[in-house]
């Protein structure tokens, strides 16, 4: 058995009302993987906050190689050697890469910054993770996941025992995923203690070695991967037995198209971000758009929503070729559109639930005609028990409430428009389970009882081939592949992003 | 009983630094609270004088207030008071006869639609061109008092003309200072549109995350121009009164500073400069509140040259009264000097 690198016993976490953490124990062992598991609200972000002194703990105790620690802010618990990458790469676009790895511990000579020293130990550092590249440009030359290979190699550098990855793959792509599960199970195999959090149940069983769950703020119990079914550990996260999980588990029957076309995209395209895309979205039907991230997917939905204009080709609605130059025209033809980034462009945080909801609504009655509240607060109420958000009430702000939820708000606010298309770009990253299918099947639904168009963006396979009658699948802004039907699995979708390679 | 809500409400600190204010005045200023009327019918006293002078601030802090909601700022307003001005006095003419060259009706027109025009031009460069707030609104800051000057062709224009003074004085036969009507007319519009149209939810919105507002369709450009073309209504109105004030257009001086009086109006009403929710009743407070200072100050026969620094004292308690910090400070002091009486009741809940 591999020694105990890290020990927390009886954590108590207090918000004012809220029992946050309720004497969760955390073992963590000198090289070991170990993934935080639960649904939102569930305390793991509270209980890494804790141990990284973002937030002070109300009871319990925290031992590191045996010795008691209380880091009171996140600098302590660096010098004790605990790190944390989190989801949001939190690094500055505008300094070059060795400085963002070296910023605060330049190294110096005279007095004056060693650039050059800099230089050469950023290119060493990265080496070790095999990673080459010119580390004085900036870092906005570099994708989000060499941002985040960066943030963690600032983080092996600066201490070398415990490193926390937030998230860390809900904006990287497959192949970009597998290159930073290889740089964790090195370090892992250097004797690092690696806690793993994230929403993705593969990943965790791709790479962890032990999960613990939690629930509610309380510790559920650690259990060892390769003897914890799938189906066993959503059951544990979201507190139901085996066969209620199995039921939710069985899929919606999909949706069967009409025959009218809502909506023919012919040959369009725009300048850097989209090449030559042809697509036909019929009534009734669920259209996935698949491919890796910055294939295309999310452009085109934007194009179609007026986020963007076509620069090239022509979209048909109903029939009627219609210039989309901005989201009010898609809006006025039916169409509705939940972005990928919730927090960015989805929620208006320091709104209430209320006011996130009629805000689509309110914008296409326009400024001066006002939606009495009265008539708010009921369509609100009406959405609140429809998607069965959970909220304190409809005055709650947006920000407080879970990504799940939020999500719902977003969805809830299109759906007060009686749209004829929705587009949903990722409305399952980085929500819980139950959530998850829940939001599935309500895509389904939608399509069959209100003869909605939807399309469906997501980066998980399954998710899509489970909803979807027809696949787009893009590939380098460009369309390779439709597979209708049968053809819909995730095999196929593989082999057109691959065939492509080809050519 | 009903404490705990009144303490909460976003109007409770304004009201109490005003109220504080006004104490300190009754205790200390010979005949604060007194108002007498005088032969021809028209009340003074020091409260009077108050809301006279305060009413072109309040009238600027209503426009600031959705400017900053929407996150920007308009640094112009002072200047663009100068050009009102300008325009207003120009018009009528400075006859020494007390006839004027054009309608006052028609000069009071043009200096609000030049304030327009300028709120218009801020709007333009924000919204369209997507220049910095501070950066844009610098430019009209700088220029406004050199356009001025050259409308007065460098004079300063003093207005015989009768009626002219009668829009921070008195009409005869009524009881009151005209712009004190003006002020409150110019809330009552602002409350009006608050409560029948969603122009209120559009600038929240595009203040707290103008990329979600623009993927929920709202058009935020059109509210960034509408907010900066009321911003400089407001100072339009706001150059009418502050020329009759003194009955001319001085280009130099005319709204020297009142930009910065009407941002911190804006803050002490409780509205955040990062954007998002705001008070307009906090701000029309916070507008009262510093005409209330300085009026103190000159009560207390303070030099006009050492007002800005008890000014700046008074700002920073005020400030540090509506500090969301030094509230949980002093909150903890409490507790801990109750033996952490206040922590139980948390662990009860």
């Amino acid at each position: 058995m591999e020694q105990v690198l890290l020990e927390m016993r009886q954590i108590d976490k207090l918000f004012p009302g809220v029992r946050a953490l309720s004497k969760v124990d955390f073992t963590l062992r000198a090289g070991e993987i170990h993934s935080l598991m639960g649904e939102n609200g569930a305390g793991k972000s509270t209980l890494v906050k804790v141990l990284t002194g973002v937030y002070p703990r109300d009871g319990g105790t925290i031992r590191l190689n045996g010795h008691e620690i209380a880091p009171r802010t996140p600098k302590e618990a660096q010098e004790y050697g605990i790190s944390t990458v989190y989801q949001e790469v939190n690094l500055c676009a505008n300094l070059s890469v060795a400085e963002n790895i070296y910023i605060g511990r330049e190294p110096k000579k005279h007095g004056f910054i060693d650039w050059k020293t800099m230089n050469e130990r950023a290119v060493t550092l990265l080496k070790r993770l095999h990673i080459t590249i010119d580390v004085t440009k900036t870092l906005d030359h570099y994708s989000v996941a060499i941002q985040q290979m960066i943030a963690i190699a600032r983080a092996v550098d600066v201490s070398a025992r415990i490193l926390i990855l937030d998230e860390p793959t809900s904006s990287l792509d497959e192949q970009e995923t597998q290159r930073l599960f290889a740089i964790v199970r090195e370090l892992k195999a250097q004797g690092m203690g690696i806690i793993f959090i994230s929403h993705f149940l593969e990943q965790v069983y791709a790479l962890c070695d032990r999960v613990t769950v939690l629930r509610n703020g309380e510790l559920i119990g650690s259990y060892e991967v390769a003897h914890l079914s799938r189906l066993e550990l959503i059951a544990k996260m979201i507190g139901k037995n085996l066969s209620a999980v199995q039921e939710m588990d069985q899929t919606e029957e999909k949706s069967q198209p009409s025959a009218d076309v809502f909506l023919a995209a012919k040959d369009i395209g725009c300048t850097g971000s989209l090449v030559d895309v042809d697509l036909a979205i019929h009534k009734s039907e669920v259209v996935g758009l698949a491919g890796l991230l910055g294939s295309g997917r999310t452009e085109t939905a934007e194009l179609l929503f007026g986020i963007h204009s076509i620069t090239k080709g022509e979209i048909d609605i109903n029939g009627k070729k219609l210039n989309i130059s901005d989201p009010m025209t898609a809006m006025r033809k039916k169409i509705a559109f939940c972005p990928e980034d919730r927090k960015v462009s989805g929620i208006i945080g320091d709104l209430s639930v209320r006011d996130n909801i009629i805000l689509a609504m309110q914008a296409k009655d326009g400024m001066l005609k006002h939606i009495p509240y009265a008539r708010q607060a009921e369509i609100a109420d009406e959405f609140i028990r429809l998607l069965q958000i959970k909220v304190s009430d409809r005055e709650q702000l947006v920000k407080n409430l879970s990504g799940g939820n939020q999500q719902k708000v977003i969805i809830a606010r299109w759906l007060a428009t009686q749209p004829e298309l929705l587009i949903l770009d990722e409305p399952t990253r980085g929500i819980d389970v139950g959530t998850k299918s829940e939001i599935q099947k309500m895509a389904v639904q939608l399509a069959k009882q209100r003869g909605m168009a939807v399309v469906f963006i997501s980066s998980e396979m399954d998710e899509m081939t489970r909803t979807c009658t027809k696949l787009v699948v893009m590939k380098d802004r460009r369309k390779v592949a439709e597979l209708m039907d049968d053809e819909v699995n995730s095999e196929n979708v593989m082999k057109a992003i691959a065939g492509g390679e080809k050519e | 009983m009903n404490w705990k809500r009144i303490t909460s409400s976003s109007l409770f600190l304004p009201l109490l630094a005003l109220f504080a204010l006004l104490l300190f005045n009754v205790i200390f200023v010979d005949g604060f609270l007194s108002i007498q009327m005088t032969e021809d019918g028209r009340l003074y006293g020091r409260l009077i004088d108050i809301l006279n002078r305060s009413s072109s601030l309040i009238v600027l802090s209503l426009g600031m207030t959705f400017v900053i909601a929407t996150s920007g700022i308009d640094i112009s307003v002072g200047a663009v008071v100068a050009i009102s001005a300008a325009v207003v006095c120009t018009l009528i003419g400075g006859r020494g006869d007390g006839v004027a060259e054009h309608p006052m009706a028609l000069a009071i027109l043009a200096a609000v639609a030049i304030g327009v025009l300028c709120g218009i031009w801020n709007g333009f460069l924000v919204a369209r061109l997507k220049i910095q707030a501070v950066v844009a609104t610098l430019i009209l800051m700088t220029a406004g008092r050199g356009i001025a000057q050259l409308l007065t062709a460098g004079q300063i224009i003093t207005v015989y003309y009768k009626p002219f003074s009668y829009i921070s004085g008195t009409i005869p036969g009524n009881v009151l200072p005209t712009n004190i009507f003006i002020a409150a007319a110019m809330v009552l519009l602002v409350g009006f549109i608050m409560k029948k149209t969603s122009i209120g939810l559009f600038v929240q919105a595009v203040g707290i995350n103008a990329t979600a507002s623009k993927y929920a369709g709202i058009s935020v450009s059109l509210v960034l121009f509408v907010v900066y073309a009321f911003s400089g209504f407001c100072a339009g109105v706001s150059g009418l009164i502050e020329s009759s004030l003194i009955r001319a257009a001085d280009a130099n001086n005319a709204g020297l500073n009142m930009e910065m009086d009407a941002i911190l109006a804006v803050a002490l009403g409780g509205t955040l400069l990062s954007g998002g929710k705001f008070y307009i009743g906090g701000s029309v407070i916070g507008a009262i509140t510093i005409q209330t200072l300085t009026t103190t100050m000159y009560a207390l026969g303070i030099a006009s040259d050492q007002l800005p620094v008890i000014k700046a004292i008074a700002v920073v308690v005020l400030c540090l009264i509506q500090s969301k910090k030094c509230q949980a400070l002093v909150a903890s002091w409490k507790e801990n000097r109750h033996g952490g009486s206040a922590g139980k009741t948390v662990e009860k809940a």
